[in-house]
């Protein structure tokens, strides 16, 4: 299953490594990253593949939530279909 | 989009979601009740009980599980099952309440919002299960907090069941006294339908017809604060421009929808039923249906010129939301509760909106008169006649209506009344002071028209 993690937020230093940290600790590929300002905010997205994931979609939110909150940014995972489904027909 | 990123289209569901409150307004499980018949009425409500805990058991936490994967919201989490009038039949119990109270604990241990199927079908004349479910409707309403009741008392291939549509007047305003310390709020729960559908996953209507399977789930969508912010991108711009772009967001809406229908299904291991393509909208603001018409430029929703504006929404929301789903069905339009809907409140309170303005709009949408509030003292007689209005347009036009409708207790025309929840806030309209005594007083059906007879 892949998925779609993005993080907006001030920029500041580590957000990258914090959370692909994060994502090889669960055992979770990044594919490809992108990022953007939007106003004064940035803005970063990641695809990623979890089918070797050894933690549950729960427990990787949980875990990119908590990290959300120490680099004070909202960090979402998202499952792939939803952005596909809703712009490609 | 495999191996790539689209930033601008994610940040637009993002945005659609987060800002625009995108979400999916239910998903609701029909369930057939019919194996739950039994002569003796204890046995049967056993087997109801179980049957739904067996099978809706899962059906919050799936729903839970959808709403965190996909990061889409979804309201609420529902069940409809096969009209009471039908199993209960079986029984030679004189009052149903009891089987309404079953429903109604039955949904709260799984934890579903409301439970539909407290109904009747009742369209060219009373059987016997049909007859002590009306009888007993009141106090059902008054003895539960989620089931919800419909009756449908006409089709376009059997005209209208008049003699029903009188007692329906009397039933409501002893609802509204029943439930007279809650606003009334018995009547909300009652939806009287003409040309009801059988996968309908909305309330107060809905309930799991003959034809449909075992178990299914039946998803209804969401989204006008969607579609005004689309349009609001197009102000000025011509009426193909502004069909074009709704058509564009009801596709990507019903996306959704169609997704979340085929997750749910299948992690709930049921059948896939429908996607009802209704805009539903919620008491939030920024979440109303009235907002859209104003924005495509009318002052005020109610206005000349807001039947034109509601006929071109909710055509392009269908045509936008058939290409995207493979089976739509229910109500399928745009829904224009009062109370559940901001714009509409507003509108009511400066005298923008009338009854009469509401009833013509039921002609051009899903689905009719809903949450309306009227005075307490309405006769039984005007009641009936309201509905009769109702649905005569639905079988002379072939098409869905209902009347919800609340004539609160104690309460005269301009009072406020507050429900909270989805049910939101109204004022309490006046209705015509004029008699309809007489033409209600007539009993026995009103024939089917002419275009009903096609074979």
């Amino acid at each position: 299953m892949k998925a779609v993690i993005t993080v907006i937020g001030k920029d500041r230093k580590g957000i990258i490594a914090g959370v692909s940290g994060e994502l090889a600790e669960c055992g979770v590929n990044i594919l490809d990253i992108s990022q953007t300002t939007l106003q004064d905010y940035f803005a970063m997205f990641m695809l990623v593949d979890m089918a070797d994931a050894t933690v549950g979609f729960p427990a990787i939110q949980k875990k990119l939530n908590s990290k959300g909150q120490e680099l004070g940014m909202q960090i979402k995972i998202q499952r792939e279909d939803i952005f596909n489904t809703m712009h490609e027909i | 989009m495999s191996a790539m990123i689209n930033k601008e289209n994610i940040l637009e569901t993002i945005r659609m979601i987060q800002d625009e409150n995108l979400d999916i307004r239910t998903i609701t499980m029909g369930i057939s009740l019919f194996d739950c018949a039994d002569p003796d009425g204890v046995k049967a409500r056993k087997k109801i009980r179980n049957k739904i805990l067996t099978l809706a058991g899962r059906l919050v936490s799936v729903g839970e599980e959808i709403e965190s994967e996909f990061g889409i919201p979804i309201v609420n989490k529902r069940i409809a099952v096969t009209p009471i009038s039908l199993i209960a039949a079986a029984t030679d119990e004189e009052d149903y309440v009891e089987f309404a109270r079953t429903l109604d604990l039955a949904a709260k241990e799984v934890g579903v919002d409301f439970i539909g199927g407290y109904s009747a079908l009742v369209h060219k004349g009373l059987m016997k299960g049909d007859r002590i479910l009306i009888e007993s409707l009141p106090a059902a309403l008054a003895a539960t907090d989620v089931v919800c009741c419909s009756i449908n008392v006409g089709t376009t291939r059997a005209g209208l069941n008049m003699s029903i549509i009188k007692d329906l007047g009397h039933t409501i305003k002893e609802t509204a006294r029943l439930t007279a310390d809650k606003n009334s709020i018995g009547c909300a729960k009652i939806t009287v339908f003409t040309n009801a559908v059988e996968d309908n996953p909305f309330m107060a209507g809905a309930f799991t017809g003959i034809g449909e399977p075992e178990c299914a789930i039946n998803v209804g969508i969401s989204g006008p604060g969607v579609i005004r912010s689309a349009i609001e991108k197009v102000r000025g711009e011509s009426f193909d421009v502004l069909a074009e772009t709704i058509k564009r967001m009801a596709f990507k809406i019903t996306r959704v929808g169609q997704l979340v229908a085929k997750e749910a299904s299948q992690r709930l291991n049921v059948s896939s039923g429908i996607v009802d393509l209704s805009l539903a909208p919620t008491p939030r603001s920024g979440d109303s249906i009235a907002n859209i018409l104003e924005e495509m430029g009318l002052e005020s929703c109610g206005t000349h010129g807001t039947t034109a504006a509601l006929a071109l929404l909710t055509d392009s929301v269908k045509k936008g939301g058939l290409m995207a789903c493979s089976y739509a069905g229910g109500l399928s339009g745009a829904f224009i509760p009062v109370s559940e809907d901001a714009g509409m409140v507003e509108a009511v309170k400066n005298g923008s909106i009338s009854i009469d303005k509401l009833e013509a709009m039921t002609s051009v949408c899903s689905v009719g008169l809903d949450m309306i509030l009227i005075p307490g003292d309405t006769p039984d007689e005007t009641i009936s006649a309201i509905i009769a209005d109702e649905a005569a347009i639905g079988m002379i036009n072939s098409k869905t209506t209902s009347v919800r409708i609340i004539p609160v207790y104690g309460k005269k025309a301009g009072d406020q009344v507050e429900y909270g929840g989805l049910l939101g806030k109204a004022m309490i309209m006046a209705v015509n002071p004029f008699s309809s005594h007489d033409f209600i007083q007539r009993s026995g059906r009103i024939p089917a028209p002419v275009h009903s007879f096609r074979n």
